[in-house]
This record gives structure tokens, sequence and C-alpha cells, in this order.
């Protein structure tokens, strides 16, 4: 079934993490304001990205990243245009032109580039295309989201948007029970984990922000980020009262409450 | 006669009149009046201030369904609907992303309203553009104890599924009282 929309309703990052936490394949497809831009993902994991008409092949990707200049560029297109990226890649290694981590180092930080880029769109349409993989030939990598989103998320500085996202500082903040997650395979900065020290049902987050000496908007980002990480989940606070306005429901006998749970249940079957 | 009641909410357009409808035995008492706002200009009318239907169960008990208005602009009617309810149902247009950030904002409000037993029904799973409730589910950032079921609200079978899901789960949250109470 389809999985899209526009940005303008399901940002970035939201996206990224929906496919990071449902480990998914494919590839996503984004028209944004000026431009179009292609990120394939394999398990939940980045492995290519393309934007525009940018050169994304690997001769560009390594003359943006300063590893070769533009007259190598231009030579190895005019030599080794039958080339894919895999074979080039092996070609310059084998020759003593580059070793293999600075190519990957390359490619990664153009990858991600890409995708912080993305995190600037506030509006386009987006389409998740399952299965989908880039073409042949193309070099692909292995890049985890977590560190990704939490990064585009420090970029996302828009007071507003943080304000939406984290409502009610008065609420807790807690762990995030999900198989395979381990917060020390997480690159958190200096800010983050002060926060993440503090992580408890029993503190508000207005009282993680007094013990870290933090404004509203310096908690609110970082909250925002370890939400966004799927890290962590806004909770009641331990002890704290139901609102003032809440009505209970008038306590009945539990025999006969359940008595009537389970006429509705043969009512309802039989409709 | 004893009534219970339980409210069935969610974003403007999401289903919540069909999903009444569907199981109601009597015409579902609507208030609908038609849309002023340009944007909401979806359907021709919505509810303003709640659809309201009947199931009766025997000659003692009467299960009435609440619907909620859609439009943010009568929320002030939902902690009237909220008062009592024995459970609550969250109805999503799986297809209109654009709905998802409000009907998390909803089923927050009516959590603090009152700690009753809920469930959400991924509507309209029957079209193209949906979303898969897995999908649905990180999206709205929905707990994994939560039951988040798959739904059509034209369909009666589908809505008796959704129902009785929020029923089992009553029951189940009244015999682990039982059992805290022991």
């Amino acid at each position: 079934m389809a999985l899209k929309g526009n940005l303008r309703d399901f940002s970035v990052t939201q996206l990224l993490n929906l496919i990071n936490l449902a480990r998914k394949t494919g590839t996503l497809t984004i028209e944004g304001p000026t431009e179009a831009a292609w990120v394939s993902f394999q398990d939940g994991k980045l492995i290519y990205a393309q934007v525009g008409n940018e050169d994304g092949t690997l001769t560009g990707i390594l003359l943006r990243g300063g590893l070769i200049s533009g007259r190598q560029a231009r030579a190895i297109k005019t030599h080794a245009s039958d080339k894919d990226d895999k074979s080039l890649g092996l070609l310059l290694i084998n020759a003593g032109y580059l070793v293999q981590q600075d190519i990957l180092a390359s490619i990664r930080q153009y990858f991600r580039d890409i995708i912080y880029k993305l995190f600037t769109w506030g509006e386009g349409f987006f389409r998740f295309d399952a299965g989908v993989l880039p073409p042949e030939g193309r070099i692909t990598i292995r890049l985890n989201l977590e560190n990704i989103i939490i990064e585009g998320s420090r970029r996302m500085r828009e007071w507003e948007r943080l304000r939406d996202e984290v409502p009610n500082l008065d609420m807790a903040l807690d762990f995030v029970e999900r198989p395979g997650a381990n917060i020390r395979d997480v690159n958190l900065n200096v800010e983050e984990w002060k926060v993440v020290s503090y992580v408890n049902p029993k503190n508000t987050i207005t009282q993680i922000a007094k013990a870290n000496v933090m404004s509203e908007l310096e908690i609110r980002r970082v909250v925002y980020g370890l939400l966004q990480a799927g890290l962590v989940e806004i909770v009641r606070p331990d002890g704290m009262p139901l609102p003032a306005q809440v009505k209970q429901i008038k306590p009945i006998d539990i025999e006969q409450k359940e008595s009537l749970v389970n006429r509705l249940i043969q009512r309802i079957r039989s409709l | 006669m004893q009534t219970v009641k339980m409210v069935v909410t969610g974003p403007f357009n999401a289903g919540k009149t069909a999903f009444i409808q569907s199981v109601s035995e009597i015409d579902v008492v609507s208030t609908e009046r038609k849309i002023s706002s340009a944007e909401e200009r979806i359907k021709e009318t919505t509810t303003v201030a709640m659809d309201f239907g009947r199931i009766t169960v025997d000659e003692d008990l009467v299960l009435y369904l609440f619907g909620t208005p859609g439009q943010k602009r009568f929320d002030f009617m939902w902690e009237i609907l909220s008062e009592g309810m024995l459970g609550f149902i969250v109805i999503i247009d799986s297809s209109r992303p654009e709905t998802f950030r409000e009907a998390k904002s909803i089923l927050e409000t009516f959590r603090a309203y009152a700690p009753t037993p809920y469930v959400v029904a991924a509507n309209k799973q029957d079209i193209s553009d949906a979303w898969e409730v897995d999908d649905l589910r990180i999206a709205l950032r929905i707990d994994r104890n939560i039951k988040f079921l798959p739904c059509v609200a034209s369909d009666k079978e589908s809505v008796k599924a959704v129902l009785l899901e929020l029923l089992y789960s009553i029951l189940e949250e009244m015999k682990e009282k039982e059992e805290i109470d022991k």
C-alpha cells in the first residue's frame, strides 16, 4: 500500500524515523521546491542518495570531496567513461591513486549532506517505493539513520516547530523499549547526554532543563532530537494528578461491570 | 434500564459518522451542518455537536455510541462527551497524512480526560492511498500495547471487529485491576 504524502504534513525527520523503525527497503523519492531527490534504504539503513541534477557519480563525489582535482575528474571522464562507479573505484585503488577508506568516507559525507539538505525542505511530495534499489554499478554503503536524524534535527532550529512537537514541558521522559536499540551505539552530544542522564518518569522536562541550566528552547531542541531518533518518549510524570477537569467513572462492582462488558460483547458479535 | 457509552473520536472527515452508522440500530441522530470553511470542504456536511447511535443489548442494557465533532472549533464538546465513557475509539483517515498530527493530539486529549481503555482504528484501508497500519503506528508513535486496527467504517463487520477489540481491552483491564486488588 501507499506510503506517500506531503512533507508539509509528514516531515523528512518523521519519514526517516519511520523507515528506520520499520527497517524498510526501497527508494524514497521527494519532489522538493526546486528539485527532486532519491534516497535508497536497505533494512532501514541509508545506502544511497542522489539529488537534482548534481553529478552523483563517483567522479563527481570525489571532486566535491576534494580527493581529485577538476583536471583529474575530466581525465577520468574522458578515459574511463565506460566504467561504472564500482569498477572505477577499484581501478583508482589498484592504481594507487586513492585508498578505499577515503573513497568510502567521501561517499558517506556526500550522502549525509544530501539528507541534511532534505531536512530544510518543508514542502514537497514524497513517495516510498518498496523494494526499489539504486542502479547496478553505483556504490552503496550502510549508514545508521539514528545519527543522521539527530544531526538533522540539530539543524532544524525553528522554534515554532519545536513548540508544536514538545508542547508541554510539565511532562516527563522515559526510554523507549525497542528490540535491538542500544543508546550506547548512538552518538549523542554533551547536551543530549546531560538530558539523557536525567531521563526518568519522575523528572519533568522543566526539572531536567533547570538541572542542566537550559532554556526552554534548548531543552525543546534536545528532547525533539531524542524523540525523533526514537530513543525516548513523553510520559505523564509519576504521581502527577490527572487534570482537574477529569471526571472519573463512578466505581461500580467489578463483577457487575465484567458481566456488563460480556453482554455487550455477545450483542455486538450477534449484530 | 442501564446505559453505557463509548466515544468515537478523530479528526475531521476521518469516518466517525460512517463508523457509528454501520452498527447503530437507529438512524444516527446526527447534528450535521453544511461546511462553511473552504479548506474543509472535502465533504458537504460535518458533525458540529455529536453523532448519536444506539445498540440495544437486552431489556436492561443499552449501548450508546457518541461521535465527536471533527472540527477543532467544536472541541469544547469533547470533555462533555467523554464523561462516564466505558472506552473510546480514535478513528484515523489512513490516506491523509496531513491529519495524523491532529489525530495524535485528539488521542492525547481524550487520554487526559479519562483513563479508560481505547483502541485506534485505521480507517479507509480499502483505498489505494491508505498507509499500512504498521507504518501508521510508527508515524503516530502509538505504543505497541495499544490495539491499532485496520478498518473500513462503512463495513459493518470491520466496525464490529473494532468495537469487540475495545471491549476485550476493557475486560483485560478489569481483570488486571482485579489481580492487583487481590
